[in-house]
């Protein structure tokens, strides 16, 4: 064990409870005495920055949006999990518990995993007191749906805008702060570096959006909760503003990095339409519930369809492949997402796919919208057919969609501790920021479970622990540390202006999407990492030499916004390779193509590969060097993933 | 391409738009032209399109807010063609798609038009006012934890579902720059309307309507004269409805309580 993970001992039942005893309490009349940055606001980092300063400490919160509302965690569809067992179906703790790891193919913390399904029931209570409108039976009472990955319905959801109304629940905790001046909120600004002064995290450097000032931010502990790296990929579900640039920063001032190829691939996506294309949209897991995918049976049929000569709404049920529901019979299309999203491109790798590219494969609610009516699915489906029909001028309900996988989130991400510490001390990673929950695959409707839980209920917690321990004296910014990083920040953002060359940051960052898709997408191979790693290593080289940026940095300058951020991305994506190549085994959404069984599933190693592979930063243009946390089953068995 | 529409002609367009280097400066609409596009593309990648030119020549790109392109975080905001959000109903920005305009059109593109929203750079202006008017009351005063459980508070599924509909709101802003008046009526009262239907909201009921009217006043938004453009320009379909409910929240608060002068 290379780090103390601080998972405390005892029952699994009983460690949440015992730690939440034996952790040191900051007395109330000194909470006000500390200061805590949050960076990001979105549902791990609002919610924490409402609870902190409802303890009492003084927040500072920042987020780079023109408000805290609009962080990526509003675009969430389809639900958040708990194991509240309303629908009597035989739920509980345990069994979120249970296929949280299953799900996660089991790459993640027993431990972290339990304590977040514990609070999963907490969550929907408080959400529902914050006036969150979830969706409800006709008796009143809270409705429930199924999610992938899960054989009971414990996914609480408020339409097709989950995210959104639990985003707006957490901003509206934060508003009452701020309007009660206990958190300071700064909007349009940008975490360029952390500040770290004799060891201990104890502030940032950000710049203003509007005005392009550069500035220094002391507190007693640093909380970052600034979401995934997906748009490494350059096409990805993430917003646009969504980067690695937060987490990055802290990583090379010491924060480990772990398990960075765990990334998320989603199975049903809107296609790609072409090369201007600038994101994906995703259609929510919860259709396939009620939406059957499929493919035509033979190439030569999928081939006239890709040429327009047969309408896909002529195809008769004997020609059609239901691949999931043939080859899971027991999950059908409720498969999770890594399984979902291999299958569908193998489909495509044998000549079946759909649609003018072959990208695609059908999502199809014929069968639904016969049994129930349109109306009835339009209830529960009404915005995401919308917005499918306003994308691809398609209408959903006359003919089948057309899906494909798209990276969406990342379950790899800054090593964190059980305080969801990091290893720089003082230093916090709260949300899909941190890598701990999710193993090697995240399940549908557990991204908001975690963010939440992290925010309201375990943080607000574990932080006490350390500040208890760091005296109550203000802290400034006078240290030498915050001028250096300030200086460090400067000289950065000068080079990137200075360069002059004929590369758009978008241009560069399209290439490294590529790169990454291509080769550390859905399936990777030692072969293909090699190669995309000096394809990487020379793209960075190219950019430090041949950006283009106009304008100035002492004003609003979207395009140097960017480049820092893509800067960033070309280091972290040769990170994300180089822990590919080092798992030699294929699990979650790693799919390795050496390491599969003969049916072509995931085929884990869990002798050698069982540990967090935790990413320490040695230096410019250094290999960084692995650190192994092994990771200890005691409640579950490891066995070979099966949703047949 | 994987497009739905294969056949479609690319474009050649003009467009006119706003260009404004900051808050202490004056504007101007200057005009620009982009060749090929697409009628897959997204109103936003024909913007894109224009910025990656711009800069590859060294001029400065259209600043403009956008993140999600979704349709759901209300960053993106562009007054289109004299519409805010552009031609299509019920639509943001980011989900209009050229296959709305033809060959050959003039788009004029500009920053929402509101004293309340100061513009920042060309088309990205500051609606932080909206922020500080939830702010004033936009919300349950629960702390964390403590909460019953949820199911303690059946709430019945038309009034559920009615108080969903009016958190919808997405705070792009579309409300005020549609009215003649700059008024913020539409996007105060789906909050005030969401909390007023929720058991939830009944505590604080009077003082949340009286402090978010009294910070929207503050703010320097308009009077509402019931033209009903915010409601037929908004991108989430929020009702009129609200305002009538705001409306009617206001004056039972005003005429009960003593909450404010």
């Amino acid at each position: 064990m290379f780090q103390d993970s601080k998972i405390p001992e005892g029952p699994l039942t009983e460690k949440w409870e015992k730690h939440k005893f034996n952790v040191k309490l900051v007395n109330p009349a000194n909470k006000r005495k500390y200061d805590i940055i949050v960076v990001g606001t979105g549902l791990a980092g609002g919610a924490a920055a409402a609870s902190l300063a409802e303890l009492g400490y003084n927040v500072k919160a920042f987020t780079y949006h023109d408000s805290p509302r609009r962080a990526h965690s509003i675009a969430a569809q389809g639900g958040i999990n708990a194991a509240k067992n309303y629908q009597n179906d035989g739920d509980s703790v345990f069994r979120l518990f249970y296929d949280t790891v299953k799900g996660g193919d089991y790459r993640a913390r027993e431990a972290n995993v339990y304590r977040l399904a514990q609070v999963s029931v907490n969550i929907i209570d408080q959400c529902v007191a914050q006036g969150v409108p979830f969706a409800r039976e006709y008796g009143g009472l809270l409705a429930n749906r199924s999610f992938g990955g899960a054989q009971v319905s414990r996914t609480f959801y408020a339409r097709g805008q989950t995210g959104q109304q639990l985003l707006l629940g957490a901003y509206s905790a934060l508003s009452r702060q701020i309007a009660y001046g206990k958190v300071k909120m700064y909007t349009r600004s940008e975490m360029l570096d952390l500040v770290i002064v004799d060891g201990k995290a104890r502030g940032i450097i950000t710049r203003n959006l509007i005005t392009g000032e550069i500035e220094q931010h002391a507190a007693h502990a640093v909380v970052l909760a600034t979401g995934g790296y997906g748009n490494v990929f350059y096409l990805s579900t993430n917003a646009k503003y969504c980067n690695a640039t937060a987490a990055w920063r802290a990583h090379k001032k010491g924060a480990y990095f772990a398990n960075p190829c765990f990334t998320q691939i989603h199975p049903t996506c809107i296609p790609v339409s072409g090369d201007y294309q600038s994101k994906l949209t995703l259609m929510s897991e919860s259709l396939r519930n009620d939406g059957r995918v499929w493919v035509p049976k033979t190439v030569e049929l999928a081939e006239r369809l890709r040429k327009g000569e047969v309408k896909v709404t002529d195809i008769g049920e004997e020609d059609r492949d239901y691949f999931l529901e043939r080859k899971y019979p027991a999950f059908g299309n409720l498969v999770p997402r890594d399984v979902a999203s291999r299958n569908a491109k193998q489909m495509c790798d044998e000549g079946r796919g759909v649609g003018s590219s072959g990208l695609a494969v059908y999502l199809d609610f014929a069968d639904i919208i016969k049994r129930t009516g349109a109306e009835s699915v339009s209830q529960k489906y009404g915005n995401l057919f919308a917005m499918y029909d306003k994308i691809t001028g398609e209408d959903p309900y006359k003919q089948p969609m057309r899906i494909y996988p798209a990276v969406h989130y990342t379950m790899g991400g800054l090593w964190v501790d059980y305080n969801l510490q990091t290893t720089v001390p003082g230093l916090y990673a709260t949300g899909e920021c941190n890598f701990s929950d999710h193993g090697a695959n995240r399940l549908g409707a557990s991204a908001l479970m975690q963010g939440l839980a992290d925010g309201y209920f375990v943080l607000p917690y574990t932080i006490g622990d350390q500040l208890a321990q760091t005296p109550p004296t203000p802290v400034t910014t006078q240290h030498p540390a915050f001028a250096e990083a300030e200086a460090q920040v400067r000289a950065r953002i000068d080079k990137l202006m200075s360069i002059n060359g004929t590369r758009t940051p978008d241009d560069f960052h399209k290439h490294l999407g590529h790169i990454m898709w291509e080769y550390c997408g859905m399936a990777r191979s030692a072969e293909g990492l090699r190669h995309a790693k000096a394809e990487i290593q020379k793209l960075r080289r190219e950019f430090w030499s041949d950006l283009k940026l106009a304008g100035t940095e002492g004003e609003m300058n979207q395009a140097l916004e960017k480049a820092g951020r893509v800067a960033d991305f070309l280091e972290l994506g040769e990170l994300m390779i180089d822990d590919a190549y080092n798992r030699n085994e294929s699990c979650g959404g790693h799919f390795r193509e050496e390491f599969q069984t003969p049916e072509g599933e995931a085929l884990r190693d869990d002798e050698n590969y069982a540990y967090v592979a935790a990413w320490q930063f040695n230096g410019e243009d250094q290999p960084e060097i692995l650190n192994k946390e092994e990771l200890t089953f005691e409640n579950v068995k490891l066995t070979q993933r099966s949703y047949k | 391409m994987a497009g739905s529409n294969p056949n479609a002609k690319p474009m050649n367009l003009t467009l006119k738009v706003w260009r404004q280097k900051n808050r202490n400066t004056n504007g101007q609409i200057v005009d620009y032209q982009v060749r090929d596009i697409s009628p897959d593309m997204s109103f936003l990648e024909m913007l894109d399109v224009l910025n990656e030119d711009l800069l590859r020549k060294g001029d400065e790109p259209v600043a403009f807010d956008h993140d999600c392109r979704e349709g759901i975080c209300g960053s993106c905001n562009l007054f289109i063609n004299g519409r805010a959000h552009g031609p299509e109903a019920g639509t943001t920005t980011c989900q209009l798609h050229m296959r709305k305009f033809s060959d050959g059109d003039t788009i004029t593109i500009e920053p929402w038009r509101a004293n309340a929203f100061p513009v920042n750079k060309d088309l990205s202006v500051d609606r932080s006012a909206f922020d500080r008017i939830i702010q004033a009351g936009g919300y349950v005063s629960v702390n964390t934890g403590g909460a019953p459980d949820g199911n303690e508070i059946p709430i019945p599924k038309e009034i559920a579902d009615r108080a969903f509909e009016a958190a919808t709101c997405i705070a792009c802003g579309a409300c005020v720059a549609s009215c003649k008046n700059s008024s913020a009526m539409l996007f105060v009262s789906a909050k005030v309307s969401q909390l007023a239907l929720l058991p939830q909201g009944n505590v604080e009921r009077k003082t949340r309507v009286e402090n978010m009217v009294a910070q929207m006043d503050k703010e320097g938004f308009g009077a509402c004269s019931n033209i009903g453009s915010c409601a037929a320009e908004c991108p989430v379909g929020i009702s009129l409805e609200n305002i009538a409910i705001l409306n009617r929240e206001f004056l039972s608060a005003k005429a009960t309580s003593n909450n404010l002068a």
